[in-house]
């Protein structure tokens, strides 16, 4: 049954030229063994109500699944503008968010990016209890950014991972944590617009870089975060939107085939 | 007729502002309101200030006169205790104005024995809190509000000044028709060649009503002594207040909380029984050392019982606890001094149907605000901020933290161009506390800056003051300045520097009073 979905994974990875030795060969199938592994997973999903959150386009297609999962934890590699553009989407589209643990949070740059204000809670300082604080707030919020402080048990993260998926809220994470759906990070940035001692920082191209739980290849993605207007722009859409389309088709002939 | 007792007290805005403290008892003062003066201390009436002049007027007949602006809730607020007095010893009290209460006169005269009796009874009750009261006894409050204001304070009348029953046609007679306080009859009344009051009654009442319409045949009625307005007694408010004296003083948190608890109860139930809710509450908390804490609280929608314990709680946790997680202490930490009495009170009230949940639960924002809540009386009140933008010009300005529920106080608006301000993209990460950093140029020398606003060189690298690695500067712009408020103490001088790492972050560094600070990273 594998034959026909082949093909889009084949199409993803570069051309094999046959020159190559084994040993890049090896690697090419192994990946396209994670890409099929994935895609079974995708098929085979344990739960069925995995709704998505609404999440800015520029970012969505790099998530698994194609956005923010409710009920999901997401891990983030410590960057505030990060934080920013994944809460983006879920605040325009009227969701409330938190931000705990993070006294630096720029509320300017927060709302230049587009994150309503009225439906924005801080609580700079949960001390110990941020775990508490986090179950808590999950109750009642769409979207909680938590930076943790002390370690917590392995019970207690499972307690708060049972809430969310309960209460269908998102947890964005800054820092590792134990089950996370992906792992999000900032791994290149480049601000444009200073000089040697003139200019001002207009705009910065960041790569974000999303690792899977399932493992297989990260998939990343160059973006202005924020471009000169302070949106958030994908530079390279072109590509993504032909590996989009490509998987696309592949999930369908795989779908036709299991049905059939 | 009804006989009526009319309590007058002259001057009252003039005293009420007196006893606010806004001027010395004694001196010359004139109350003023839309540039008139509305009242004016005796003193100042020696030397010619009387109600109804301007201003300038009134300041150029007493040049040390003390202006001090009509506040009618001031004169509310101390004359309420007065009425309390008054309330004490008869029922059906009308409060005309602050300074001037009508009451009707049979039942008081009854019960001590006589008008005279009476009129003596209530002004001695009031003796100590007010010395110049005046009283007048007449058929309708038209003719006794006259005879109090036209009663001598001789020792023969003490104020006092009674008009027999039946006689107040006569006793009206020779006032001026201007005391009828309708300023365009008055004035057409003299043309006329009518000018007493005695004049204006003996015209025949359908006449008057044909010419005058209904307005002038009341007062036509007025000026014959036929005054049928009634006294409307004022219901007394209803006492929402609650106070809980505690007697042995207690001296800890948890047990204060635990005694207010079912005063929170009672409030919420009488409350409930005229149909409001409270939706800001005031406490006043006093220690045993008479000093008291006084703080309104406010509600995002409105106070049950256990919320209002809560706010006791923080009051009385004060700023110790409002940041950082609740600890074991916190079941018992010592205030500094025990609590004898805690007062709440409504502060503003609403209509009970405005804040019932619907049939199938409330809207999604009461969840958030119930969860909210709970993270408020696990954390304080201060734990839990929603951010506001502010207009400003450094960073800390330009956001406002304000506690869930309170409403933001003394924003800077937004819409002013604010120059000096830094231009977008805004940093996205602002440290609370700034970083000491030292900045260098390419030999290592420390970069400061000249009288010119010019470095002293080009930056290289900045590092941590704490100690750290040093992080070499790629670009950098700047030094934009910033001199704010100079005129006053308050006074900043910065200069800001945006620079690029060799990581690919931006940070901005600020230069004040010598030394660098990293205030934000664009991360």
């Amino acid at each position: 049954m594998f034959d026909h979905g082949e093909v889009p994974a084949l199409a993803l990875s570069p051309v094999v030229d046959p020159a190559v030795d084994s040993r890049s060969a090896r690697i090419e199938a192994l990946e396209t063994v994670h890409e099929l592994q994935a895609r079974i997973d995708a098929l085979q999903r344990t739960r069925l109500d995995t709704r998505l959150m609404p999440t800015h386009e520029a970012i969505a297609d790099l998530l698994p699944g194609g956005g923010l999962r409710e009920g999901a934890v997401y891990a983030l590699s410590p960057s505030s503008a990060l934080v920013m553009a994944l809460l983006v989407g879920p605040s325009q589209a009227g969701s409330w968010c938190a931000v705990i643990g993070m006294p630096e949070f720029g509320v300017e740059a927060a709302e230049g990016m587009g994150i309503d204000l009225d439906r924005l809670v801080l609580v700079p300082h949960p001390g110990d209890a941020w775990l508490t604080v986090a179950a808590a707030i999950a109750d009642a919020v769409g979207v909680v950014v938590v930076r943790p402080g002390r370690a917590a048990s392995d019970a207690a993260v499972a307690k708060l991972a049972g809430r969310l998926r309960e209460r269908g809220a998102t947890l964005l994470v800054l820092g590792p944590w134990p089950q996370a759906e992906a792992m999000i990070s900032v791994t290149e940035s480049r601000w444009a617009g200073l000089g040697e001692g003139h200019g001002l920082l207009s705009e910065r191209e960041v790569t974000l870089t999303v690792t899977t739980k399932q493992g297989g290849r990260p998939r990343s993605g160059r973006l202005l975060l924020p471009d000169a207007e302070l949106g958030i722009r994908r530079l390279d859409r072109g590509a993504a939107a032909d590996r989009a389309r490509d998987r696309w088709q592949g999930v369908e002939t795989a779908t036709v085939r299991r049905v059939g | 007729m009804q006989r009526t007792l009319v309590l007058w007290l002259p001057d009252w805005p003039v005293t009420a502002a007196v006893r606010e403290g806004l001027a010395p008892a004694g001196a010359a003062l004139a109350v003023i309101s839309a540039n008139r003066v509305i009242a004016c201390s005796a003193a100042a009436r020696a030397e010619g200030v009387r109600a109804g002049q301007r201003r300038r007027e009134a300041q150029s007949l007493c040049p040390a006169l003390q202006i001090v602006p009509f506040d009618e809730g001031r004169d509310h607020r101390l004359f309420a205790p007065l009425i309390d007095i008054v309330e004490g010893l008869v029922a059906g009290v009308q409060v005309v104005r602050p300074g001037l209460i009508a009451l009707a006169a049979r039942g008081p005269a009854r019960y001590y024995g006589g008008e005279k009796a009476a009129a003596l009874a209530l002004r001695g009750a009031l003796a100590p809190e007010a010395d110049d009261v005046r009283i007048g006894i007449a058929d309708g409050p038209f003719a006794a509000e006259l005879a109090a204001r036209t009663a001598a304070t001789t020792a023969a009348e003490q104020g006092l000044r009674i008009v027999p029953a039946a006689a107040s046609g006569p006793f009206l007679a020779p006032f001026s028709v201007s005391t009828l306080g309708d300023p365009g009859l008055a004035t057409l009344l003299g043309r006329l060649g009518v000018r007493t009051l005695g004049d204006f009654a003996a015209l025949p009442a359908a006449a008057v009503r044909e010419r005058f319409g209904a307005a002038g045949a009341h007062r036509h009625a007025l000026a014959g002594a036929a005054d049928a307005t009634p006294i409307v007694p004022r219901t007394p408010p209803p006492d929402l207040e609650r106070v809980l004296e505690l007697e042995p003083p207690l001296d800890r948190v948890d047990q204060v909380a635990f005694a207010v608890r079912q005063l929170a109860d009672e409030l919420v139930e009488a409350l409930t029984a005229r149909l409001l809710v409270a939706t800001a509450i005031r406490i006043v908390v006093r220690d045993e050392h008479g000093i008291e804490s006084d703080r309104a609280w406010l509600h995002p929608r409105s106070f049950r019982a256990s919320e209002i314990v809560d706010r006791v709680r923080w009051q009385l946790s004060g700023e110790t606890r409002t940041m950082g997680a609740r600890s074991d202490a916190d079941r018992g930490p010592g205030l500094r001094a025990a609590v004898t009495r805690v007062r709440i009170a409504p502060e503003s009230v609403d209509d009970l149907a405005h804040h019932e949940p619907g049939l199938w639960g409330g809207p999604p924002d009461e969840r958030v605000h119930h969860a909210l809540s709970r993270v408020q009386s696990m954390l304080g009140h201060e734990a839990v901020l929603t951010p506001r933008r502010t207009g400003g010009r450094t960073l800390a300005d330009r956001a406002l933290l304000v506690p869930w529920g309170d409403r933001a106080a003394g924003t800077r608006p937004l819409e002013r161009p604010w120059p000096g301000a830094l231009p977008q993209p805004a940093p996205s990460t602002v440290f609370p506390t700034r970083h000491p950093v030292s900045v260098v140029d390419g030999e290592g020398a420390a970069i400061g800056i000249d009288e010119r606003m010019r470095l002293s060189a080009a930056p290289a690298a900045f590092a941590p003051g704490a100690g750290g690695a040093a992080r070499p500067i790629r670009s950098w712009a700047g030094p934009w300045p910033l001199d704010e408020q100079w005129w006053s103490i308050r006074r900043r001088r910065l200069h800001r520097l945006q620079v690029v790492d060799a990581a690919g972050v931006a940070w901005l560094l600020v230069l004040e009073g010598g030394s660098w600070w990293a205030e934000a990273r664009y991360d």
